[in-house]
């Protein structure tokens, strides 16, 4: 007994809701387990990370990135190949400051909030969507690039958009990539 | 497909995570207990999430063996790209749903060597099915058991007797798997 072929689409939503909806239950657990909201920040951000430590592996299997010479570079492949790949959005990006080690990404849309409206009351310092600053930060630091990762605004406490900030800690050693061409 | 990717890693590290938080570091029944029924209430909450989603026709089950269909192909296939491998009845409202490689299991090395560690692995799983269930007004219970990874079974039982069809004895007719039924 086979299904019709209309069915298809539904179930491919479904399927990117999955996560989307796990993210929620594990949220709401986590404002369950802990009173404080930097402590669920603080601890979405390091399930983050230790998630990007190994999602940077299968991004990089899948797509076949050229090596990267400057930061802006990196911002971009993360904008625009791993967001689109992962959470099919592609967030904007802006440099903010002139040593070039500062940038934001803009995030039009979020699928992770889809269906969420506001934040839980009494949770009004709650970075619902911290797990992806501690996946971006894992991430760069297995390519050996130190960075801070946070949301600088969010659309859930009220801003306008929704913006994550990135940071690089240390200069990209240039001596690195000639020896390794 | 890449979503699939983000939920499989956002499970391990919650499985990793709720571990390691367990305020009672003793290994014993009790302690474990906790970890995974929390586990399992999450999976129950994006189960009945899930079910709500999907078609309202899909959700008009005639027959018992409708709603097992249901959950065997069109769930499964929603959250693991794959149909369950076989389910088997006693007929007394007991169905055991056997998936020969789960895909939250097949990352660690088939066989006997984590047996031990399957179980939370399984957990947020039982807690789809219970949740896809209670959606569609079935209360029942769902457990799971590992004899060997990757294969895993699921054990739904109680609330699906209103539904009893007559079926003939023996293995239901509906076929599941691809390959030859033992």
């Amino acid at each position: 007994m086979s299904r019709p072929a209309h069915r298809r689409p539904e179930y491919q939503k479904i399927n990117k809701d999955l996560f989307v909806l796990t993210y929620g239950a594990l949220v709401a657990q986590l404002c369950k387990d802990y009173e404080k909201d930097e402590d669920v920040n603080k601890y979405l951000d390091k399930m983050g990370y230790g998630i990007g430590t190994r999602l940077v592996e299968d991004f990089l299997a899948r797509s076949c990135v050229r090596r990267c010479h400057s930061y802006s570079e990196i911002i971009d492949i993360i904008a625009q190949v791993a967001f689109k790949m992962y959470l099919g959005i592609t967030p904007s990006v802006t440099c903010n400051n002139s040593s070039r080690n500062e940038f934001s990404l803009i995030l039009d849309k979020n699928p992770l909030v889809e269906f969420v409206e506001e934040l839980p009351p009494g949770r009004s310092s709650l970075c619902y969507c911290n797990l992806l600053c501690g996946i971006i930060r894992g991430a760069l630091e297995m390519v050996h690039l130190a960075a801070d990762v946070t949301f600088l605004q969010d659309r859930l406490k009220g801003d306008s958009v929704t913006e994550i900030g990135i940071t690089f800690l240390k200069k990209l050693d240039e001596k690195k990539y000639r020896r390794k061409k | 497909m890449a979503d699939a990717v983000l939920f499989e890693f956002l499970h391990t590290e919650m499985v990793a995570e709720l571990w390691a938080q367990d305020p009672d570091p003793d290994p014993g029944p009790g302690g474990q207990k906790m970890s995974l029924s929390v586990l399992e209430g999450m999976g129950f909450r994006v189960g009945q999430a899930m079910a709500e989603r999907l078609p309202r026709e899909t959700l008009a089950f005639r027959e018992e063996l409708d709603v097992l269909k249901f959950l065997c192909k069109d769930l499964w296939v929603a959250v693991f790209q794959k149909q369950m491998d076989s389910l088997r009845t006693n007929h007394q409202g007991t169905y055991v749903l056997q998936d020969n490689s789960f895909p939250l299991l097949i990352r660690m090395s088939s066989g006997l060597q984590y047996l031990e560690e399957a179980p939370k692995f399984l957990a947020f799983t039982c807690g789809i099915l219970r949740g896809a269930l209670s959606t569609l007004g079935i209360k029942s219970l769902v457990t799971a058991s590992v004899a060997a990874l990757p294969a895993c079974e699921y054990f739904l039982e109680g609330g699906l007797l209103p539904f009893l069809s007559v079926v003939g004895a023996g293995e239901l007719p509906f076929p599941f798997s691809r390959g030859p039924r033992h």
